[in-house]
């Protein structure tokens, strides 16, 4: 007989150095409590133990897992194709990019390219999920500090988006848009007037957003010098995307090491100086912009012609390894995958952003106000699906 | 840069090579913190993107480790492979990347490989009384560990 696992919280906090309490003339003790992972504010099945003195917090530890399904290991025992609509459910909010990035690292084993029409449409997709999985965060992430009408607003707006997925595919959020070799569907009768009605659309919204929020005195009070982190914390830590961004450091895969279509559109990439919640809110607002850019550059210019690259029916590539990454909404999404040659994958590692981000959630808080976890977790945007997979 | 390393162990690195445009090398694991350590501090490698592992039944040395990493000052990828037999320990890379933390517990829980000197490997997505290791090719898809559900959560199976 085994023991049943401890729940007892203090036995996962025993291998931190904690600071001591402040000594005040009340004599507060050390307080340890559980936040989740049935918690409104942790968008999903996520427990942190939080160790505090008063209301200040001395250590955390995340306990993950809830949402665990084995991904990797189903992975095994599919073949390629059939493993494709799978990585939807990791990050799925972000569907399309998870889609996108396991095709391309599948095609780059298999040494085929996607047509060009399938890249742009891989683009524009791909862009408008970036700006549903930020306004997503938005609403959230500004009802867990009060504000319940940017919610409201961002919702309205994402089903726009959600409404071109489905008559897309026929899916809004596990989309499950591309195939390994490109496209399987060719984009439907009214498909870039629809994304163009959209693109005008949305910049008069976020424009409201920013009314709501950027010089909201209590958001102001809520977020600025809040959960700060340094560009040096961010690197040793592994986080990337906008966390990374807003401390300052001008990189995104985009341009690093272009995929798709990327190097043919013109876009800024937004930074923050100071690193706090505030300029990572700053950051997500501006890339919304920036994609909107990209989507209208791609719409503009999407070339006729073929959709689907020549790939075999039965997938065998290759025996050898890849790893391919690319630039989802939360940071850097890389998929490890190693043939050996047979129609099912050897393995397929997926490097998830949002579980490597979640890593500084300690750091950021540390020294801070219980009320400000809540922010931190808002701010660096995680999805449970992704964390457990 | 791979001849300053060769230069410095020898026959440690087994292979330096690429594929698919991608480079990688393989060393020994004797060597692989100073490895590591070199690619951090000498070559600009500040950014260690994933810690993972491959299971190879059939191999005298069962496991690869595989430490994928990337420069921010050169744009440039890399990855670091070692070879280790079922029960061998490795030494842990947290302290020349923090972020190797999380994903060294990650490896021990999917795979049973030990870090020596990391500072809390624990089980991080299974629960920690669970028994036996899911990624390793000798574990089958539909196996769980019926006692751990039975007692935890009271149930027959949790399919």
């Amino acid at each position: 007989m085994t023991e049943p696992t401890t729940t007892d919280p203090k036995a996962y906090l025993s291998h931190l150095e904690l600071g001591e309490p402040d000594k005040t003339f009340l004599d507060t003790n050390e307080l340890i409590i559980n936040m989740g992972p049935q918690h409104p504010a942790t968008h999903g099945v996520l427990r942190v133990i939080l160790k505090l003195d008063g209301e200040k917090v001395l250590g955390t530890e995340c306990v993950i897992g809830y949402l665990h399904r084995g991904v990797e290991k189903i992975a095994e025992h599919r073949t390629y194709t059939m493993f494709n609509p799978y990585v939807d459910r990791m990050d799925y909010v972000a569907a399309v990019s998870n889609g996108l990035g396991y095709c391309e690292a599948v095609e780059k084993l298999l040494n085929v390219e996607a047509p060009p029409r399938a890249k742009y449409i891989r683009v524009i997709l791909t862009e408008l999920n970036r700006l549903a999985s930020h306004q997503l965060w938005l609403g959230t992430h500004a009802l867990d500090i009060g504000a319940m009408t940017p919610l409201f607003y961002t919702f309205r707006d994402r089903e726009e988006i959600l409404k071109i997925f489905e008559k897309y595919c026929g899916a809004r959020l596990t989309t499950h848009a591309f195939r390994i070799g490109g496209c399987l569907y060719e984009t439907y009768e009214g498909f870039e007037d629809d994304v163009k009605k959209f693109l005008d659309f949305a910049p008069p919204k976020i424009e409201e957003y920013e009314e709501l929020l950027t010089t909201n005195r209590i958001w102001l009070d809520r977020t600025k010098n809040v959960g700060t982190i340094s560009a040096k914390d961010c690197i040793a830590l592994g986080v990337t995307g906008p966390v990374l961004r807003a401390s300052g450091v001008k990189w995104d895969l985009r341009k690093a090491q272009p995929y798709a279509a990327y190097s043919e559109f013109d876009f800024e990439i937004p930074t923050g100086t100071n690193g706090d919640t505030y300029d990572r809110y700053l950051v997500r607002m501006e890339e919304m912009r920036q994609s909107l850019r990209i989507i209208r550059q791609a719409v503009d210019r999407i070339p006729e012609g073929p959709i689907m690259a020549k790939v075999p029916k039965v997938m065998k590539p290759p025996v050898g390894e890849i790893y391919h990454s690319i630039e989802a909404p939360k940071g850097e999404l890389g998929y490890f995958i190693v043939s050996d040659g047979s129609t099912q994958p050897y393995r397929i590692r997926v490097r998830p952003p949002s579980f490597v981000n979640l890593q500084a959630l300690d750091i950021m808080v540390r020294g801070q106000l219980v009320a400000d976890v809540i922010a931190v977790i808002g701010t660096l945007d995680i999805v449970l699906g992704e964390v457990d997979r | 840069m791979v001849s300053k390393l060769k230069g410095r162990h020898g026959t440690g690195i087994r292979e330096a090579s690429s594929y698919l445009g991608q480079n990688y090398m393989v060393v020994e694991s004797s060597i692989i913190t100073d490895v590591l350590q070199v690619l951090r501090d000498q070559e600009q490698f500040d950014y260690c993107v994933d810690v993972t592992a491959l299971h190879y039944p059939n191999r005298e040395r069962q496991f690869d480790v595989i430490w994928i990493l990337y420069s921010f000052p050169r744009n440039e990828r890399i990855r670091v492979k070692t070879m280790i037999a079922d029960g061998e320990t490795l030494p842990s890379s947290v302290s020349i990347w923090p972020t190797a933390n999380w994903l060294e517990r990650e490896v021990y829980d999917m795979f049973g490989i030990r870090f020596d000197g990391h500072p809390d490997l624990k089980r991080i997505l299974l629960p920690d009384g669970w028994k036996g290791y899911p990624l390793r090719k000798d574990y089958g898809i539909i196996q769980q560990d019926q006692e751990w559900v039975q007692i935890n959560l009271g149930i027959e199976s949790g399919q």
